[in-house]
């Protein structure tokens, strides 16, 4: 019995014991490190509900029918809301995915199917990666050149600058999703008689699709929650918006805006605002999660 | 390479079949790259008959077979020199298009891989893919009755075909390919990844089908060899080389290559003293 020895420690196995022995320096360690992770993982998810929890403390007050349906006060006029805020957010976010989705599906078609290891493959690859970290206000700078000189503040313009923002997400995304598509479907698809875009658009896009909708909504959420792009590109206005082509307001803009104000009623609108613009992002993220589990 | 150019004589007599040769193969030299995986390989497919493949690891059974239809195409190095010839036809001719050669010659994978869709839409793909003008549903009814599955998956036709086991799985795939009505039907180790039930459903469904297609096997199981092939050929590797070439060693009617093989190498695997 005395030959058995399980802790490399011929001293402390004399006598054979399965027993828990919660003071051994091995246990010792292993507690303080488990406490000690619980701690940092705590630590790190206090910054995220305390914005949470003062959101809904400052903003939930002013969260009423009004603020949801009424234009924006002037001064020092009481009450108001920021409806067309809500909706020149929600116009934007739609039409930068409206540009950004068919170009990065392309785009992710080619760089995960048609020609992975050509050169121009890994240099977009590179350019995407690079461009998931670019700093948003350059997006804007990029569209006041382009577009705002030309042909002034717009929704278009607020629109393509979202869009360079959430293009590179939803490339990467996609292309990652479609290459996860395991090769024994597509030999199965080519043993059948398929062409390859029949390989693509009947079995790699739908098989896919789960993954590459959940980037789109990631994109879209944090498209949602931009305001340096949207300073040189959409501006802000007090009215409902009546074409595309004109001044849009927007809830980061407004709150970035109202912020600032020395009036209380703005102050507190700003704070409404900011909860409803972090509901927003948290539905596109819990979309994005229900997409992603769904299996067919 | 001169040094290997005596074993590459041929070593047994060529085997010409009875019946009609559907594909006639003749594989000088099969490359990926500078790697040469097979050589002097001429293996005709019989119309109406099991022709099985068998051989050891790495011997080219499965490259062999899918030379047939061209699915090899994806691999971009490889390359080829002999000629395959489908009711005469150059299945590798400049005007071929390998997607047509695909539709008629099907295949049958060793991993189950079904569409990530229903159990009717995975049977449904392929006439859809032809434009089938008649009734699909029946079709797809009678291609899963051919492959043994009708009776337990009729009350789920619309759940993912990913949700059958691992053998209802296969049959699945077999009923997808055997849906559009192919000529030949090539199966890559189709029992491989199925337990011993499912194999024998999956064997006694090869045995049906034949009546109506060609099929073309490749297995790791001289047993299923023996069970279900009409003709065997029987595969070795060369390593003479200093790579691993596969090429054929002997073909001829299955009991033959199992009760009186030729070669001294076919011998020795069908005894069991190398696999």
């Amino acid at each position: 019995m005395s030959d058995i020895d399980l802790t490399s420690r011929p001293q402390e196995s004399q006598r054979l014991s399965l027993e828990r022995r919660p003071f051994e320096l091995r246990a010792l360690t292993s507690g303080v490190l488990t406490g000690l992770t619980w701690g940092i993982a705590i630590l790190g998810s206090i910054p995220l509900f305390s914005v949470i929890i003062m959101l809904v403390a400052e903003g939930g007050a002013r969260l009423d029918i009004e603020a949801l349906t009424a234009l924006p006060p002037a001064g020092f006029e009481m009450g108001g809301g920021f409806a067309n805020a809500i909706i020149g957010t929600l116009v934007m976010v739609a039409i930068a995915t409206a540009i950004s989705v068919p170009i990065g599906l392309l785009a992710a078609i080619y760089l995960a199917i048609l020609d992975p290891h050509s050169p121009l493959a890994g240099t977009s690859r590179f350019v995407a990666k690079t461009l998931t970290g670019f700093p948003s206000i350059l997006a804007g700078v990029f569209t006041y050149a382009v577009l705002v000189i030309n042909f002034g503040y717009s929704a278009v313009a607020g629109g393509v600058a979202l869009a360079v923002l959430m293009l590179p997400t939803v490339v990467l995304a996609a292309e990652e999703s479609m290459k996860q598509v395991p090769k024994k479907m597509t030999d199965a698809a080519y043993g059948m008689g398929c062409t390859r875009s029949q390989v693509i658009w009947k079995v790699v896009l739908p098989t896919g699709l789960p993954g590459i909708l959940t980037g789109v909504m990631l994109a879209v959420a944090g498209a949602a929650g931009e305001s340096a792009p949207l300073l040189f590109t959409a501006l802000f206005s007090n009215y409902f918006m009546s074409e595309l082509m004109e001044p849009t307001a927007s809830l980061s803009i407004l709150i970035y805006n109202f912020s600032s104000m020395p009036f209380d009623n703005q102050i507190e609108l700003a704070w409404a605002a900011s909860l409803v613009l972090v509901l927003i992002v948290l539905v596109f993220n819990i979309l994005a999660r229900l997409i992603g589990q769904s299996k067919v | 390479m001169s040094a290997t150019a005596e074993a590459m004589a041929p070593r047994a007599a060529a085997f010409s079949p009875i019946g009609d040769a559907v594909i006639d193969c003749q594989l000088q030299k099969v490359f990926y790259g500078d790697f040469l995986a097979v050589r002097n390989s001429h293996v005709p497919i019989e119309k109406g008959k099991i022709t099985g493949f068998i051989g050891p690891s790495g011997c080219g059974k499965s490259t062999v077979l899918r030379s047939l239809n061209r699915m090899n195409d994806l691999i971009p190095s490889f390359r080829f020199e002999g000629h395959v010839k489908y009711h005469g036809q150059d299945v590798y001719g400049k005007t071929v298009d390998p997607v047509v050669v695909r539709r008629y010659i099907g295949m049958v994978f060793q991993q189950p891989n079904p569409f990530s869709m229903s159990i009717y839409d995975n049977v449904a793909f392929g006439l859809r893919l032809n434009r089938y003008k008649g009734d699909v549903e029946e079709r797809v009814q009678k291609a899963l009755e051919r492959a043994a599955l009708w009776k337990e998956v009729k009350d789920k036709l619309n759940k993912s075909g990913l949700s059958l086991s691992g053998g209802q799985q296969q049959r699945l795939c077999i009923a997808r390919a055997i849906a559009t009505e192919p000529d030949v039907l090539l199966m890559d180790e189709p029992c491989s990844a199925l337990d011993p039930i499912a194999t024998r459903q999956v064997e006694q469904l090869m045995l049906e089908l034949k009546e109506r297609y060609t099929v073309a096997l490749v297995t790791h199981n001289m047993q299923q060899a023996t069970r279900v092939a009409d003709t065997t050929a029987f595969f070795g590797v060369d390593i003479s080389g200093g790579g691993r070439t596969g090429y054929l060693v002997e073909m001829g009617e299955t009991r033959q290559i199992f009760q009186d093989p030729q070669e001294e190498l076919t011998k020795q695997y069908v005894s069991g003293e190398f696999s």
